[in-house]
């Protein structure tokens, strides 16, 4: 089919981040730009200090509490499945299905339809929508685990092994380190699915989150503060506590008696990734998708072209040469994997 | 299977031994038979299963996937096992109906001839979850290499069944996977398994240390002494033909010491330290002896250069005789007589140690006649043969250990209770021309420090470091800046594996010496000249 529009005239890598030239927008940008478009709230992608911010309520909602009400010159929020006018480009946000707000952004100009699918899971999430599959010329994806090693198993087997470790070891707490948004919000959410009624005790970086996570109807039942002076530490046995990994290398992590150290993350598929972390129990839960959602995605996009960005592209690139689809990495700098 | 795998798994990632304690005795105690009794089996090394070689596993693999994408698999993973456990393609449209048991894969890895073994274990895989793939291929290439002893093993049955180890260790040899007839004894539905095999282990009988006060309380001629050697505890028993030379902890070692298990002809059990060299003319020493230790097969070679030899100490059984509740003088008699009709250049008596005092024992004890010498052990001469460690009846009084003063480099994790804490240290000392001094690392220690210590050692590495790698800090040491460590170990061994050229053997830290300039530590030649002494 002819197409006005050649792809890499359409989203082009700059050192800012993917640009759209016709559009005059970034996606994601890594640095302070005119105007942006942001997938999700993750630290990585949603940079404070834009003029004009155009991105999911949420989405928005969150950049104001990392980084106060002042984070953009203007803000716009994007109705999901709405499509949007940006000077003759169309632009339509759709679930990504990795965190709350999280949204691809599907860029339409001259007959040339570009998916910047963000950071995005298959596997179901109660935090958040699921991911919907957009059929594109382009599709780009992310490769955070993209090797034929990471197979995330359903996320409900990997809470019921730490339910089955409290009730194995009732006289240690059990702390789950789990990133401040999304991943802890979505283990604490499995943990009341899975029927855990006690209170969870969280560490002081995911309040505010979590709050707003049950302000936007998600349940999360009932959570008190870790960080309570007065509580002896007889008084943690048994308990589930969660909080940001790095806190539990610190010394905040001495109240609890004799901690068993959890991980939420889908680098705890691989045994020596635990091992060095010191993590006695890896939970193999991941909000980026696995090997198998990664080929099934591409498959279903049925794009013809493939841009792989931030994780291990050769491996996607690889897989994609075998099945006759053309893929090319896409050298975008600044992204770490915040949310796994 | 699946719970097998899972139980691997927890284990692996598990350091403290209770938490392993636990997952054991839980295991054991919800898994049914025949299964439990091959995951024991599995662990203690009893499961006979045909070997399949890396290069085996690497060629089912690749006929399945592109080689490529398995390349870069493993060069991100590293381990074999588990990248192949993880990329394994489950055939299309394949939904296995049933998870086999452990006692099913077992039975199907035992049937499989040397030629159909590939494809029976490429079936098992292709019905398997990821951890049980783990777990088949971990059963299939031999060694769990999950951090389990057999000896750990044991404990875990003991717990289940609050029965004493000894009793356990005692049983062991005369039974057999999937140890039916053992689960149903400690669960209490059965009688104590009788064993009608030969040969058995006897729990060994362990001393004391020698505390502060002890000696002024006990009466000097109440006591035998004998040089404590730094060899290997060993118990030999040859019974209706059968031999076997079992470790401390009832682990058969007869097929690491081929050359003694032959000379092994009487019908006896005795307790003895091995040992190389002749003991008609030279004992090697600690070095010469770890050239036997920890091999899966001994050369001819290897055999002739360090023969074993056993030093004799106790008899437990004679002819048939049960000795353990005669008096140690009773069976110090009956051993001199029997070890002097055995092949004098395997087996030789442990001399006593005269004195008639305590003052002339520690002389002796300070200035042992030979290095593989640890010190004086005391045994009281009405002492029965008792299992296990009674307070009272025998004593070990060790020489003093080696100190030197070190610098603290790096501090790593711990776990457990001291996840939060840097209390794994790796110490060094000076080295090279004065002016350009360099520490180069001469060991690691885990303990020896009080609470309060470790806490201060944790505010020091926080607030010294320089880098960090994972759960490693490397701290500030320089000639100005350092934690000097009073480090206490029992012997130096030479060493190829760590650059200092020295590995040291038990050390733990026995003094925080903040009031000690870093430049003051200790040299290695310091140590070197321990190591030619």
């Amino acid at each position: 089919m002819f197409k006005a529009m050649r792809a890499s005239d359409l989203l082009k890598p700059r050192p800012e981040g993917l640009y759209c030239p016709p559009g005059d927008f970034f996606i994601d940008p890594v640095r302070p730009v005119g105007r942006a478009l942001i997938t999700h709230g993750h630290s990585d992608h949603a940079r404070s200090g834009h003029r004009s911010v155009l991105a999911t309520q949420e989405t928005l909602d969150i950049m104001g509490l990392r980084y106060g009400e002042d984070f953009a010159g203007t803000t716009q929020a994007a109705a999901l499945g709405e499509t949007l006018d940006i000077d003759g480009v169309a632009v339509t946000f759709r679930p990504a299905g990795h965190v709350l707000g999280s949204a691809q952004i599907c860029v339409e100009h001259g007959g040339m339809r570009i998916v910047a699918s963000g950071d995005y899971k298959r596997q179901k999430d109660a935090t958040c929508l699921p991911f919907e599959p957009i059929p594109c010329d382009v599709f780009i994806t992310e490769a955070t685990f993209g090797l034929p090693v990471f197979r995330h198993p359903p996320d409900h087997e990997e809470i019921a092994r730490v339910l089955k470790s409290a009730a194995q070891f009732p006289e240690r707490s059990h702390l789950i380190g789990a990133y401040a948004l999304g991943k802890a919000q979505r283990v604490m959410r499995l943990l009341r699915d899975a029927g855990y009624d006690r209170p969870i005790y969280i560490h002081g970086a995911l309040a505010k989150l979590s709050e707003y996570y049950q302000s936007q109807g998600i349940d999360l039942g009932r959570l008190e503060p870790a960080t309570v002076e007065s509580r002896g530490k007889a008084d943690f046995a048994g308990a589930i506590v969660v909080g940001p990994p790095s806190a539990f290398a610190d010394r905040w992590a001495r109240r609890f008696p004799d901690p068993i150290s959890c991980f939420a993350s889908g680098w705890m598929r691989i045994r020596q990734r635990a091992k060095q972390g010191g993590v006695e129990l890896p939970l193999i839960i991941s909000d980026h998708a696995d090997w198998d959602e990664l080929i099934i995605t591409i498959k279903e996009t049925g794009a013809e072209e493939i841009w792989v960005t931030h994780g291990r592209e050769e491996a996607l690139v690889r897989w994609c040469e075998l099945e006759g689809i053309a893929a090319r990495p896409l050298h975008l700098v600044g992204y770490e994997d915040e949310g796994d | 299977m699946n719970r097998f795998a899972e139980l691997l798994d927890r284990l692996v990632l598990t350091p403290s031994r209770n938490g392993k304690l636990t997952l054991l005795t839980d295991y054991f105690r919800s898994v049914e038979d025949p299964d439990r009794g091959l995951a024991l089996a599995a662990i203690t090394g009893d499961l006979n299963i045909a070997a399949v070689k890396p290069a085996m596993l690497r060629a089912l693999v690749v006929e399945r996937m592109d080689p490529v994408l398995f390349g870069y698999s493993y060069d991100y993973v590293g381990d074999l096992a588990e990248t192949v456990s993880l990329v394994w393609p489950q055939p299309q449209g394949h939904i296995p109906n049933h998870v086999p048991t452990l006692a099913e894969v077992v039975a199907r890895l035992q049937a499989a001839s040397r030629s159909d073994g590939p494809r029976v274990l490429a079936r098992l895989l292709d019905d398997a979850s990821i951890s049980a793939r783990f777990a088949i291929i971990k059963l299939v290439t031999g060694g769990l290499r999950i951090g389990v002893s057999a000896r750990l093993a044991k404990q875990a049955l003991a717990d289940l069944g609050q029965v004493d180890v000894a009793e356990i260790e005692e049983l062991w040899h005369g039974l057999a996977p999937p140890y039916t007839d053992l689960f149903a004894w400690l669960e209490g539905r059965a009688e104590k398994p009788r064993s009608a095999a030969l040969a058995l282990f006897r729990p060994v009988m362990l001393s004391n240390a020698v505390d502060d006060n002890d000696l002024e309380k006990l009466d000097p001629t109440d006591y035998a002494a004998e040089w404590k050697w730094d060899g290997i505890r060993v118990q030999a028993v040859c019974e209706g033909g059968v031999r076997r030379l079992y470790s401390r902890t009832g682990d058969d070692v007869s097929g690491a010491f081929p050359d003694l298990a032959a000379a092994m002809n009487f019908e006896a059990a005795l307790d003895g330290e091995l040992l190389v060299g002749d003991p008609r003319e030279a004992t090697g020493t600690f070095s010469d002896l770890q050239q036997r230790l920890n091999r899966k097969s001994v050369s001819p070679k290897i055999q002739q250069q360090y023969p074993a030899f056993m030093r004799c100490y106790d008899a437990l059984q004679i002819d048939g005789e049960d000795l353990r509740a005669l008096p140690f003088a009773e069976r110090r008699k009956r051993l001199e007589a029997f070890v002097g009709t055995l092949d004098p250049s395997r087996f030789d008596l442990s001399p006593l140690v005269a004195f008639s005092d305590w003052e002339t024992l520690e002389r002796l004890r300070q200035a042992p006649p030979h290095p593989i010498i640890e010190g004086v052990m005391l045994k009281r001469w009405d002492s029965p043969y008792l299992a296990g460690r009674p307070k009272g009846p025998w004593f070990k009084w060790k020489r003093d250990p080696h100190t030197i003063d070190a610098v603290l480099m790096y501090a790593q994790r711990g776990h457990g209770k001291r996840s939060s804490f840097y209390s794994d240290y790796t110490f060094g000392v000076w080295s090279g021309p004065e002016g350009s001094e360099e520490l180069v690392p001469v060991g690691k220690a885990y303990f020896g420090f009080t609470d309060e210590e470790l806490r201060e050692i944790d505010k020091y590495v926080r607030d010294n470091t320089i880098e960090r790698f994972g759960p490693v800090r490397s701290v500030r040491a320089d000639r100005r800046n350092g934690l000097v460590l009073e480090v206490a170990f029992e012997g130096l061994n030479r060493s190829t594996r760590h650059k200092s050229g020295v590995a040291m053997r038990f050390p733990r830290i026995s003094r925080l010496r903040w009031d000690k300039p870093a430049a003051e530590a200790d040299r290695i030649e310091t140590l070197q000249a321990l190591l030619d002494s």
